[in-house]
């Protein structure tokens, strides 16, 4: 390469990156939905002054009106509130999960990549036996040892969350700790930790944040899912799968309670996935022109 | 050549044993050599006679298992391999440094020039960052970049090819080492360039008064920098000389074999005297090594004893010798 040509390449690695996920529709939806979603819990008390965990039985399961645009549940609480407010958990949730994920998952997978051997073969089949679970399986299984809450809730996504970085991080460290430039910090007499945090880390960073975005997807699924089954967040918290779960008993005579919450779920983890997915093809370099 | 009385690194009885599936592999066989104190020895060979992994193994960067290191090496008196994981790596890229063929490979795309020269700084000298750094842009300068305070700033890819092996041998002499082991250092550059880099680092060696091991398979340049020339096949020493005497007289066939394929203008490539010669054949694989002499399926001399026993070393003169029957008689 000559020296022109890196010039090229530099003024472009962000940029180009930066233009291919604009041309690319589905994942300008997607970071326009999450947007709207940031937006909505970051602003919760200004877009919904009420509390929304206040029962008015005077008012429940109405249909959608002018004073509550998408209608009140069995308690008169109104469902717009509740799905806003609801944001904030599912965020936070999502957040929370990811933050287990990373901090467990990551530091295990670049142990077990860099050093190989018996720490890798450890860790590698403590991996196995947690990925022969589906995902949500095992979420499950950790809230029934767990209890439930917003706290539980968070530990046992995360922690299903925790093999999937593990292989990814392994995955890339492989490849990466073969590189010319590891040897050559080497042999200059950088220390393991710091060959892996600045060496190997950050030339793992591009499918760690793709799988982040996928990853707040799944979890806001799976909370939800945790929600609808009663094991998750408790009540009066407002969370869109326990909202889901409570609309359930009434789907017949006031489908309004279920579906809204129901759509409010699907644009949360469309959002995530349609941007994930535009992440990893504007920053995998394997799908680069 | 600076003859010093104790030199300044000395290995005896190298082993370097590969242990694959298929079978333990000896790369390397019982090497003997020394290196002095301000002088530039040639390590020559072809591709996979074990010259590279003499190197990694003087600084144990081998991954072991499934590289195993026998023998010793002393840098100063001292055995390297009894130092221990944190012992060695206070001896690489400060006392001893290492440059590599690759230099599109061989920095961190993500980081900065700066910043990886830094780390060695910080890492052996206890420098602060601010001082590291501008140690860093000074011997950037030394390898004559131009504009180092920019460059230090710029990324790896924004580097030419001889800008970025510049860049690595400022890296490696960063922290004065008294050894440096450079793994065909110009072979993945173009000639005029290649001739650039040496010069650099034949004016570097005086200014640090650095010793240098020259790995390479590039004759003439050994020729144009090293004061002694050990010649290596199939993870043995085969011939040691004055690089004077080697060139004059080479005594071992593989090195008469090397000399003669070195194509010069006005060689011909057809019959007459001063036809380019090859050597038949290939290195034997590593795990057939053939008994007695290494060589004998290649070697154009071959004797009876050569197909049966390894040929002894034979001292001729004061860092001349040679394992070869033809001489042992």
């Amino acid at each position: 390469m000559t020296e022109k040509e890196g010039h090229i390449k530099y003024a472009g690695q962000f940029r180009r990156s930066w233009a291919k996920l604009k041309r690319n529709r589905a994942a300008l939806f997607g970071g326009v939905l999450l947007l709207a979603y940031l937006f909505t819990a970051l602003f919760a008390p200004l877009l919904y002054p009420g509390n929304p965990s206040a029962p008015n039985l005077i008012k429940s399961l109405e249909r959608p009106s002018l004073e509550h645009l998408l209608g009140t549940d069995e308690l008169g609480r109104s469902i717009m509130g509740r799905i806003i407010y609801g944001s904030r958990v599912s965020l936070l949730i999502a957040v929370g999960v990811i933050a287990v994920g990373l901090l467990v998952g990551v530091p295990l997978g670049l142990v077990s990549g860099y050093y190989r051997g018996k720490v890798d073969f450890i860790i590698q089949r403590v991996t196995d036996t947690m990925l022969a679970f589906p995902g949500f399986l095992l979420a499950l299984a950790l809230v029934a040892v767990l209890g439930v809450g917003l706290k539980n809730t968070v530990i046992s996504i995360g922690i299903s969350m925790v093999p999937i970085y593990i292989r990814l991080v392994r995955g890339c460290t492989l490849s990466v700790r073969e590189e010319v430039y590891v040897e050559a910090a080497r042999a200059v007499g950088t220390q393991d930790r710091g060959i892996l945090l600045r060496h190997i880390l950050p030339n793992v960073m591009i499918p760690i944040t793709i799988q982040t975005s996928l990853g707040m997807g799944m979890a806001i699924l799976f909370a939800a899912g945790l929600g609808f089954l009663g094991i998750g967040v408790q009540p009066p918290t407002p969370e869109w799968g326990a909202m889901l779960g409570s609309g359930r008993v009434y789907l017949f005579c006031s489908p309004h309670v279920a579906t809204f919450p129901g759509i409010a779920i699907f644009l949360a983890v469309l959002g995530f996935n349609l941007l994930g997915d535009g992440l990893r093809d504007a920053l995998d370099p394997r799908f680069r022109i | 050549m600076k003859d010093e009385d104790k030199p300044l690194l000395t290995i005896r009885g190298l082993h370097t044993l590969f242990h694959t599936l298929d079978g333990t592999v000896n790369a390397v066989d019982g090497v003997d050599l020394d290196v002095y104190l301000g002088e530039t020895l040639g390590l020559v060979g072809e591709s996979g006679c074990g010259k590279s992994v003499t190197a990694l193994s003087i600084l144990q960067l081998l991954r072991c298992p499934p590289a195993e290191i026998q023998g010793r090496i002393l840098f100063k008196g001292i055995n390297l391999l009894d130092l221990g994981r944190e012992g060695i790596r206070k001896v690489r890229g400060n006392s001893i440094s290492m440059i590599f063929q690759e230099p599109m490979t061989s920095l961190n795309p993500v980081l900065t020039i700066g910043e990886q020269i830094a780390e060695a700084i910080v890492l052996h000298q206890g420098a602060d960052r601010r001082e590291a750094w501008e140690r860093a842009v000074e011997m950037l300068q030394m390898v004559q970049i131009p504009e180092p305070r920019a460059r230090a700033r710029d990324y790896p890819h924004k580097l030419s090819g001889g800008m970025r092996q510049r860049a690595m041998i400022a890296m490696a002499l960063s922290c004065h080492p008294q050894l440096l082991l450079a793994d065909e250092p110009s072979t993945a550059l173009d000639v005029t360039i290649q001739a650039q880099i040496m010069n650099l680092v034949v004016l570097l060696k005086k200014e640090f008064d650095t010793s240098i091991v020259l790995i390479t398979h590039n004759l003439g340049l050994i020729a144009e920098m090293a004061s002694r020339v050990v010649v290596m096949y199939a993870g043995k020493v085969v011939e040691e000389a004055p690089v004077q005497d080697l060139f004059k007289e080479p005594l071992h066939p593989y090195t008469q074999g090397l000399l003669g394929s070195i194509p010069w203008i006005g060689r011909k490539l057809k019959t007459g005297r001063r036809q380019l010669q090859e050597i038949p054949g290939v290195v034997p694989s590593p795990l057939e090594m053939p008994k007695g002499c290494r060589f004998h399926p290649r070697c154009p001399r071959v004797m009876d004893i050569c197909c049966e026993q390894e040929p002894p070393f034979v001292r001729l003169a004061e860092h001349r010798r040679v394992s070869c029957w033809l001489e042992a008689e």
